[in-house]
């Protein structure tokens, strides 16, 4: 052993190998782990206090609580349907909306945007995906609700509005807020996010398989349809799945325009609640230990079901994307 | 015969042709318009916020706390507030970040565990905030019986967290095997090499994630609802209820009096000002950084 000698250099003596090597390297790796391993525990508490927090409301209504549309505080009735349900609704129109949006500006990004201009725009796109939500809920009730109440709406009435079946669509009174225009904000807030996604599985895949489309004389179009999407597939339905993920826990954004109202029908413009603008705003009047904030948190429940079996399946079809660019 | 049918195919090839340049030049004009609407989306919010946030900027919205209708007053709780509780979600949270960070690429790797880690972390990093909000209800707020400041800290720092895992990940894994084994070779200990070795050269990319971080929690409204509840009155005190910005503007915004209309829309202007300008810093220093 070399120590002695090095210990003999004054300079060496605080040498970064003595101060604790054999006890530091244990230590610091268990500190890492036990972090690591932390980050499992607040997901499983998470789980844990989601599920025991609505067991009342569960155990009180039984299955009944998943079908009930009735939401009623005064009679203590709760039922999980009509949440659920605007929840869905409202996101799926919003993939409606965002899917074509986000397509197009990843395909004006990768395929057809000078690259400083590319810069400049996805710089734009990122900052959209980073405006807080509750900006998005304020612009949505001052300037996007007028414009549906005073021009879609109307407009979508004269012409759905005597087709037999759809006009049940475009009923009620022009009120501006509804799903329709929740679905609206939330596209123009999920947009971003899978723009970004469809951005980085194009611009993934090997350049010499775009250049090869282009030497066989295909155009712009043609090589996106027949080269790029086939090779990216995964990769985009994953991004996608994401989007839809962020839109179904969207709370404030939504909770400004979406009109809280219980009630499940086919009018697009009517009043609705998702689950998580059900919390936001029933919440102040649920005190704790009632059967109400119980409701509420089985309904967090649900809605922490949906979202992570969405994640999940996003995660898995974005890694299997990644695995077979990686072949 | 012959010549009518050569006629006719070279007549389809270029109907075929104009055919192919059509639905690449409809495909083009679309993908244009897709993005000159996200853009116009972004033009549309903030023009709508400078227009209405603009005329409220004075020198009492930074002195003054919130007040009633018609009382003059401002969001000076509210700010420090949102300083305070992002300030302390960071403190709480990106060390843990870092460490989880440390661990997935310095220790677990490939490992069953680490993977599972890996994915739970990228859940919460998506997972709805509100769900956050209520489970710190459940442990924080309901056993004390009261609001805190503190907990709203620990909500939003739940939510930086991830963000902190994902980008020293990442950045870590860009450290050269090279520099690891010098650091080795002069006898220095794991631990050692990899907090003043690996991590101090991607401390400027740890940074970026760490700055993300404050820009994506000090926006956030949901968590708050349920956590820290807001405050009208100037408060320090983390054991009780604390104002913020985001509730601020929440609980003016929809109410009906002129003067905390005008104050919400001051006060999101001086929220996406901040979160936007931290979100350009970082874009545009880790672009300078990269190239």
């Amino acid at each position: 052993m070399e120590i002695p000698a090095r210990q003999s250099l004054p300079a060496m003596k605080k040498a970064p190998s003595q101060q604790g090597g054999q006890k530091g390297d244990p230590a610091f790796r268990l500190l890492v782990t036990a972090t690591g391993v932390g980050v499992l525990v607040v997901l499983g508490a998470i789980i844990a206090v989601m599920v025991s927090g609505g067991w009342k409301a569960f155990s009180t209504f039984g299955p009944g609580f998943l079908v009930s549309a009735v939401w009623n505080p005064v009679t203590q009735h709760f039922g999980a349907a009509a949440p659920v349900f605007g929840t869905v609704i409202s996101s799926a129109l919003a993939l409606l909306v965002a899917v074509p949006l986000a397509f197009g500006t990843a395909f004006w990004l990768t395929a057809l945007a000078p690259p400083s201009a590319a810069a400049v725009i996805g710089m734009a796109v990122q900052l959209l995906a980073a405006v807080p939500s509750i900006i998005f809920g304020m612009w949505g009730f001052f300037v996007v609700v007028p414009v549906v109440a005073h021009y879609v709406q109307p407009a979508a009435r004269q012409l759905l509005g005597h087709v037999p079946g759809l006009s049940a669509l475009v009923a009620g009174a022009p009120f501006g807020t509804g799903l329709f225009t929740a679905a609206l904000i939330l596209a123009v807030m999920i947009t971003p996010s899978i723009t970004a996604v469809m951005r980085d599985v194009f611009l993934s895949m090997p350049t010499v398989l775009r250049e090869s489309g282009y030497g066989l004389g295909a155009t712009r179009w043609e090589v996106m349809r027949h080269v790029v999407l086939p090779w990216s597939r995964q990769g985009v339905v994953g991004g996608i799945v994401l989007g839809m993920g962020r839109a179904m826990g969207e709370t404030m954004a939504v909770t400004f325009v979406i009109g809280d109202s219980n009630h499940i029908g086919w009018s697009l413009f009517a009043p609705a609640n998702t689950i998580a603008s059900l919390i936001a705003l029933e919440f102040p009047e649920s005190p704790a230990g009632s059967l109400k904030l119980a409701a509420l948190m089985a309904l967090g429940a649900i809605l922490m079901a949906i979202s992570f079996v969405t994640l999940w399946f996003s995660r898995w079809l974005l890694a299997r994307g990644e695995q077979a660019a990686g072949r | 015969m012959k010549a009518n049918n050569t006629l006719m195919r070279a007549d389809r090839s270029a109907s075929l042709l104009w055919r192919r340049h059509i639905c690449d030049k409809l495909a083009t004009g679309l993908s244009w318009l897709g993005m000159l609407i996200v853009v116009f989306m972004l033009g549309s919010i903030l023009w709508t916020l400078f227009k209405n946030g603009l005329a409220g900027m004075s020198v009492h919205l930074f002195t003054m706390s919130m007040a009633a209708p018609g009382q003059p007053g401002g969001l000076a709780n509210a700010i420090v507030g949102s300083l305070i509780q992002t300030g302390l979600a960071i403190l709480i949270g990106a060390p843990a970040g870092l460490m989880t960070g440390i661990y997935l690429a310095e220790y677990g790797t490939t490992s069953r565990m680490a993977r599972i880690v890996r994915f739970v972390s990228d859940m919460l990093l998506s997972a709805p905030s509100i769900l956050i909000g209520l489970f710190i209800y459940m442990m924080l707020v309901v056993p004390f019986g009261h609001f805190s400041g503190l907990s709203g800290a620990v909500a939003l720092a739940i939510l930086a967290m991830p963000i902190v895992v994902r980008t020293t990940e990442d950045m870590l894994r860009l450290v050269p095997v090279a520099m690891r084994e010098a650091g080795i070779a002069l006898g220095a200990p794991k631990w050692r090499v990899i907090l003043f070795i690996c991590v101090r050269a991607v401390r400027a990319g740890i940074m970026t994630g760490v700055l993300l971080a404050v820009a994506r929690v000090a926006g956030e409204t949901a968590p708050l609802l349920f956590t820290s509840l807001g405050n009208s009155e100037w408060s320090l005190d983390l054991g009780r209820p604390m104002a913020s910005l985001p509730v601020a503007i929440y609980q003016y915004a929809g109410s009906a009096y002129q003067d905390w209309m005008q104050q919400a829309w001051t006060g999101a202007l001086l929220v996406t000002l901040g979160v936007l300008i931290i979100n350009i810093v970082v874009r545009v220093g880790t672009r300078g950084g990269r190239s």
